[in-house]
């Protein structure tokens, strides 16, 4: 008894040491909205995968919102130790604002950093009353698209630059690609780019309500019925196929479209703080192997490896993607030109 | 003798209640709106020019934004005067639910009431479809952020009128009437006057919460730049932008006018205490 009261506080303290070292391995990763299922899964296979190889325990908190808001959060002091985030110029914003992760991140990790891809794709509703079948008829006077803003949602630019993308590829043909770097063509593709500046405006001008994030956009076009056409990831619409039959909904995927690369990055002054540099690490660099790049294909973003790719190639239509680095020159080129303010979205609402 | 000097007040204290405020309202107002300020000072005069006073889209947002809650407190002032009215003056039967249903938009999450009041409004729901073959569009336009500020205004000038009207006696209107005075006479000379710095103040109140108002007008206003894009709105887009400099420059300039709007009111008000 004696013996039991004398050791009991060292024991209470020796537990709560081995528990506090337990839980010491804990890691936060930061992302948008529809990584939700995907890191759901795939948090519990690095799991196993890191006990059975480091022999550690760990634990992998999720935050989830819109993609520009969560970088937002990182900036302003959210401990993240990886942020997986819906495009590249999130990641660039808390390299430049807050100068958490150096500016060449995107080159630290293969394929620019971005383990999985996905596209776009279109809801309408059941039946297909107003016969939508592509980018072209979200122009017709008799269309409304429901979109989210592109100043400030992820998914938002990707369908702005798709748009305009597409318009050039109509314009210029099959290696529109390289004309558009090519000095000789110059004509041509100022003449397309004015098609496309055209085009994208029509296309806005058809938006009645412009949400923030990708989620509002959609409980406006599925619970709220407003508008004909929604655009959202791909990804997304594949993973609520079920749920989406029975809201009366349909999918159509565009066959000309953008290869939408969501991109991971450690953000190291937060792992170098907490260290948890090697375990973050080995968490992204998971995403690459057999088993994350599975995951990813089960949870419909489009694979990276040779191996998932022929794996889930059913899963999705083969249609004809264009790169952002292709066609936009990159992310802060594209921001400059069409999001910045008094960019091109700006003019579209200028009377 | 009497004995004069610190002790004449009921409470005592007053040194340590007046040190108490100014602390409690330093922490809670000021030192968060002196750092607005401060924010701000990182701007030269011409780029806060630019950025918060000249940007058409800028000014779209202030108007919209203070003529919208200016609209939603005049329709306010006037039914919510005839809502307090009957609550005062006339016994029916479900009175006190009736009274407590007033309260409400005080509680309901404001988010809450934009969903339930876009819903209702939209071509598609249940009076949006009677109003849509008028050519009334409410939901995503201007007309539908009236509507959601004047649906969290009601209680501010319902609340603030009521204790008034009931001070009011029936027996002034009683003697109005006595003396020879018309119903409108009575109601122009007797009755308005006495209720009006209460009208007043619960615009006012109405107003200034109307300005401030996010979460429902977010759902209802379909949010386009230049035409449906409230103010606060604009500065949630510019902090997502991570325009921190602009999103604070807006701040300060809505803060400044609500501010000097304000300050008209309460002379007005102050004004029509004279004549009582």
């Amino acid at each position: 008894m004696n013996l039991f009261k004398k050791h009991l506080p060292a024991a209470v303290i020796a537990c709560f040491a081995i528990s506090v070292f337990a839980e010491s391995l804990e890691l936060l990763n930061v992302s948008y909205d529809p990584t939700r299922e995907l890191y759901r899964e795939f948090n519990e296979a690095f799991a196993r995968h890191w006990k059975a190889t480091a022999g550690q325990n760990v634990v992998i908190r999720q935050s989830h919102g819109g993609s520009g808001s969560q970088a937002r959060a990182v900036i302003d002091g959210l401990q993240a130790d990886v942020v997986t985030l819906a495009l590249a110029y999130d990641i660039d914003a808390i390299a430049e604002h807050a100068g958490l992760l150096p500016k060449d991140w995107q080159s630290r990790l293969p394929l620019n950093s971005a383990p999985y891809t996905s596209t776009l794709a279109l809801l309408v509703r059941k039946g297909n009353p107003k016969n939508i079948r592509s980018w072209e008829d979200l122009v017709r006077p008799d269309v409304q698209v429901i979109t989210p803003n592109p100043k400030t949602s992820g998914v938002a630019r990707w369908n702005y630059l798709a748009i305009w993308g597409y318009v050039l590829r109509r314009e210029l043909g099959e290696d529109f690609a390289r004309k558009l770097n090519d000095p000789a063509c110059a004509d041509e593709v100022a003449a397309a780019q004015s098609k496309a500046r055209a085009f994208v405006a029509k296309v806005f001008k058809n938006v009645p309500v412009l949400d923030r994030a990708a989620r509002g956009a959609t409980n406006t076009f599925v619970q709220r019925r407003i508008g004909d056409v929604l655009i959202n990831w791909e990804n997304e619409i594949l993973l609520s196929k079920n749920e989406l039959d029975s809201a009366g909904v349909e999918i159509v995927i565009p066959e000309v479209s953008i290869l939408a690369e969501p991109v991971v990055a450690i953000v190291d002054k937060n792992v170098d703080r907490k260290g948890t540099r090697k375990v973050a690490q080995a968490y992204l660099e998971y995403l690459y192997s057999p088993e994350g790049q599975d995951i990813a294909g089960k949870n419909y973003y489009r694979p990276t490896s040779a191996d998932a790719i022929a794996k889930y190639k059913d899963q999705f239509p083969s249609i004809e993607l264009f790169s952002i680095g292709d066609v936009f020159g990159g992310w802060s080129e594209a921001h400059r030109v069409h999001f910045a303010d008094g960019g091109e979205f700006d003019r579209i609402y200028q009377p | 003798m009497k004995k004069r000097g610190k002790s004449q007040r009921v409470l005592p204290g007053f040194g340590l209640t007046l040190g108490f405020t100014l602390t409690y309202l330093s922490l809670l107002v000021l030192i968060p709106l002196g750092g607005l300020f401060l924010m701000t000072a990182r701007l030269s005069w011409a780029e806060f020019v630019q950025k918060a006073i000249t940007d058409p889209r800028v000014l779209a947002a202030y108007r919209l934004s203070f003529g919208a809650s200016l609209i939603a407190a005049l329709i306010n002032a006037v039914f919510g005067f005839i809502v307090a009215w009957v609550l005062v003056r006339y016994p029916f039967p479900g009175k006190r639910f009736v009274d407590s249903l007033v309260d409400l938009p005080f509680a309901l999450p404001t988010a809450v009431s934009g969903i339930a009041l876009t819903t209702l409004y939209a071509s598609t729901g249940w009076i949006g479809r009677l109003l849509d073959p008028l050519g009334i569009r409410v939901s995503y336009t201007a007309t539908g952020i009236v509507v959601a500020l004047t649906l969290i205004g009601l209680p501010f000038v319902v609340r603030s009128v009521q204790p008034a009207l009931e001070d009011l006696e029936s027996e002034m209107e009683e003697a109005a009437a006595s003396l020879g005075a018309t119903r409108f006479q009575t109601f122009r000379r007797v009755i308005f006057p006495a209720v009006l710095p209460s009208v007043l103040s619960g615009f006012t109140l109405s107003f200034a919460r109307a300005v401030g108002e996010f979460g429902s007008v977010y759902f209802i206003a379909g949010n386009m730049p230049m035409k449906t894009e409230i103010a606060p709105l604009l500065i949630i887009i510019k902090l997502e932008q991570y325009d921190y400099l602009a999103a604070t420059a807006i701040g300060v300039v809505m803060l400044i006018a609500s501010f000097l709007l304000l300050l008209v009111i309460n002379g007005l008000q102050n004004w029509s205490r004279r004549y009582q």
